[in-house]
């Protein structure tokens, strides 16, 4: 094993895989050998593969997203990055509407064998244009598959998957998780999409997280112990596919859940496992899901307004506290 | 002219096919055979033709919602192009695309977007793709007046300007955009005129004359087979009907619709020919004959097909 931060992870995924397969590669925006992306994941990649396969792109999302679309149906592996989650918005059409549905639309004989990485999350104050989560607009078009890595291991393990798979896959990554460190295998290795990994096991409550959420969640269970309280925390790692079986698994061990996302409550991350767990397990419930997530309102800049907003321990411990 | 006979007999057998398949189309649908809508090529033939043959097999096509005639240039097999329309398992889709999205990736037809101006990027990648795996083909890229208004278009055409990607990017100018006359959302008369601000060459061209749409996609596609990137094409041509079915197309002055009917493609291509005496007016006669054949027996077979089974509607969302 060895401790490494969860963008070097990232870009030991993307240079193994690059490495391994000449189909493989890179396009947007300052990714290349001048800047080496906006959080250096692609720092060095360019002078390790060359201009021709770490390719520096116009500012044009749209464009960006379509070249990969473009470059996928024929031949190609392409990883694109969109310097911040929010720009998305900017390429929807192409990702939504077209690397999505090439494959269905076409009965089946196109594939779009392609990654989409870009950072989500608040935290580092850069106010409404680039501190959204909008995980769940790309839950909810059919034909993307959504990683939502929350430790540099599920990090490289799931870019790796993701590279390796023929379906598009939109690929989540978390402004401040970029430098945490964590153990990875010294060997190659992959992780399964589709298979949630129990962060911290107990018996009392279930606390459903997702990326930064996660590492709120584990200090919240970390100093709910110390009440006697027991909080298993469940990381899907992949929202698309989702690993319902887990889901289900913990919460009829437990009795009671609490969903932490960070995105909007209104129709969400959280919404969306809420109503999973209230068709498939009630019977089970002892208590009332709770859900801890932003409020419907966009980001804001100033630091105080900012921390409000975002969901952290103190209100995961006070949500587990009031069905305990 | 240095095109055999063969060649030109081709060219105007696939117009041919694309006029009689859409006649059909516009036949059934009156019978209520084809679901939803439809967008008819009739009028347009010179330029998918002109520009698909300059292509070979392996090269690719990017297409529009207006994309049965880039079917049929592109050398699609009727019976499936019928069949996707009506909606039915054998159509190439499995009628899940219909009208709107068809493709035939066996022969590089890259499908239908329905998405105006959505191709453009799509085609970009597929050229990047070719220049990255070291290919010699190219891409041509269909899209029409409206199209040019996108932001895609713009992005997408730099792109391949800056990488000398090997794309042709073909608009079918045929004056509207739905029912908005190109006069009311742009300024400039020609949209190949665009080329300039991206360093390409952009050349417009009398989209009815399937000659000269031929000889300048040729050129294009040289060009962009040795790696001098992509060339903008602006063929001036005019559709026959509406912007779809429901569309009577009133907005349309009827002495410019009768105008540009008596500039139709295919009368103008079969006189040349007859000038040319590269076909008589019999083996014209032949021709027809056949193309009606093959028309009937597309549709008899998209008649003939079933319906995909319901549940089929849950296949193919993931590889």
């Amino acid at each position: 094993m060895k401790e490494i931060a969860y963008r070097d992870a990232l870009r030991e995924a993307l240079r193994e895989e690059m490495r391994r397969d000449q189909t493989v590669f890179l396009l947007g925006e300052d990714i290349g050998r001048f800047w080496g992306g906006a959080f250096k994941v692609t720092n060095g990649l360019a002078e390790e593969f060359g201009d021709e396969r770490v390719r520096d792109t116009p500012i044009s999302e749209s464009t960006i997203i379509g070249a990969a679309v473009g470059a996928a149906i024929t031949g190609m592996r392409p990883v694109a990055e969109i310097m911040f989650g929010d720009l998305t918005a900017l390429a929807m059409d192409q990702i939504a509407n077209q690397a999505a549905k090439i494959r269905y639309m076409f009965g089946g004989q196109a594939k779009a064998p392609m990654v989409i990485r870009t950072p989500f999350g608040g935290g580092v104050n850069i106010a409404s244009h680039h501190s959204q989560s909008l995980e769940a607009w790309f839950m909810h078009v059919p034909g993307l598959y959504v990683a939502v890595p929350s430790t540099p291991y599920d990090a490289k393990g799931l870019l790796k998957t993701a590279i390796r798979g023929d379906n598009p896959v939109f690929f989540c990554e978390h402004k401040l998780l970029y430098p945490l460190k964590g153990m990875i295998p010294e060997e190659e290795y992959t992780l399964p999409f589709g298979k949630a990994d129990v962060k911290r096991e107990g018996k009392d409550v279930t606390v459903f997280a997702t990326m930064f959420m996660v590492h709120q969640a584990l200090t919240a269970a970390e100093r709910l112990s110390r009440e006697n309280i027991s909080v298993e925390v469940i990381d899907p790692r992949t929202l698309v596919p989702l690993d319902k079986a887990a889901l289900l698994a913990s919460v009829k061990k437990t009795g009671r859940i609490v969903i932490v996302s960070e995105d909007c409550k209104t129709a969400g991350v959280s919404a969306e496992i809420a109503a999973i767990v209230a068709e498939e397990a009630i019977d089970y419930l002892d208590a009332p899901i709770k859900r801890v997530a932003e409020p419907d309102t966009p980001i804001p800049f100033s630091p105080p307004l900012e921390k409000f907003v975002i969901p952290d321990e103190n209100r995961i411990i006070k949500a587990v506290k009031e069905i305990v | 002219m240095t095109h055999d006979k063969e060649k030109l007999v081709e060219m105007y057998t696939k117009m041919l096919e694309i006029r009689f398949f859409e006649e059909k189309v516009y036949e059934l649908y009156g019978q209520n055979l084809v679901p939803g809508t439809i967008h008819l090529y009739a009028g347009e033939e010179a330029v998918a033709v002109g520009v698909c043959s300059a292509l070979s097999r392996e090269d690719y096509i990017v297409s529009t919602h207006r994309g049965h005639g880039h079917c049929i240039a592109k050398g699609a097999d009727l019976k499936k192009t019928m069949a996707e329309i009506l909606g039915k398992k054998t159509g190439y889709c499995k009628g899940k695309g219909g009208s709107m999205h068809i493709a035939d990736f066996n022969i590089g037809m890259l499908g239908a977007t329905a998405v105006v101006g959505a191709g453009v990027p799509i085609a970009s990648g597929a050229g990047l793709s070719i220049k990255l795996r070291g290919t010699d083909q190219v891409c041509a890229c269909f899209f029409g007046d409206g199209a040019s208004n996108q932001g895609t278009f713009h992005e997408g055409i730099n792109l391949a300007a800056t990488w000398a990607l090997p794309v042709l990017f073909v608009c079918e100018n045929n004056l509207y955009a739905m029912g908005t006359r190109q006069s009311q959302v742009m300024l400039i008369e020609n949209v190949a005129e665009r080329a300039s601000a991206y360093g390409i060459p952009g050349v417009t061209v009398d989209g009815n004359d399937v000659l000269a749409v031929y000889e300048v996609a040729e050129e294009a596609v040289k060009r962009a087979r040795v790696g001098k990137g992509p060339t903008l094409i602006e063929c001036k041509t005019y559709r026959h009907k509406g912007h779809s079915r429901v569309d009577p197309a009133t907005y349309r002055p009827k002495e410019e619709v009768a105008e540009w009917l008596k500039k139709d493609p295919i009368i103008r291509f079969r006189e040349q020919l007859f000038k040319m005496h590269v076909l008589t007016e019999e083996e014209a006669k032949e021709i027809e004959s056949k193309v009606t054949v093959a028309i009937n027996a597309a549709v008899k077979f998209a008649l003939e097909s079933p319906y995909p089974e319901p549940e089929e509607a849950l296949e193919d969302v993931y590889a």
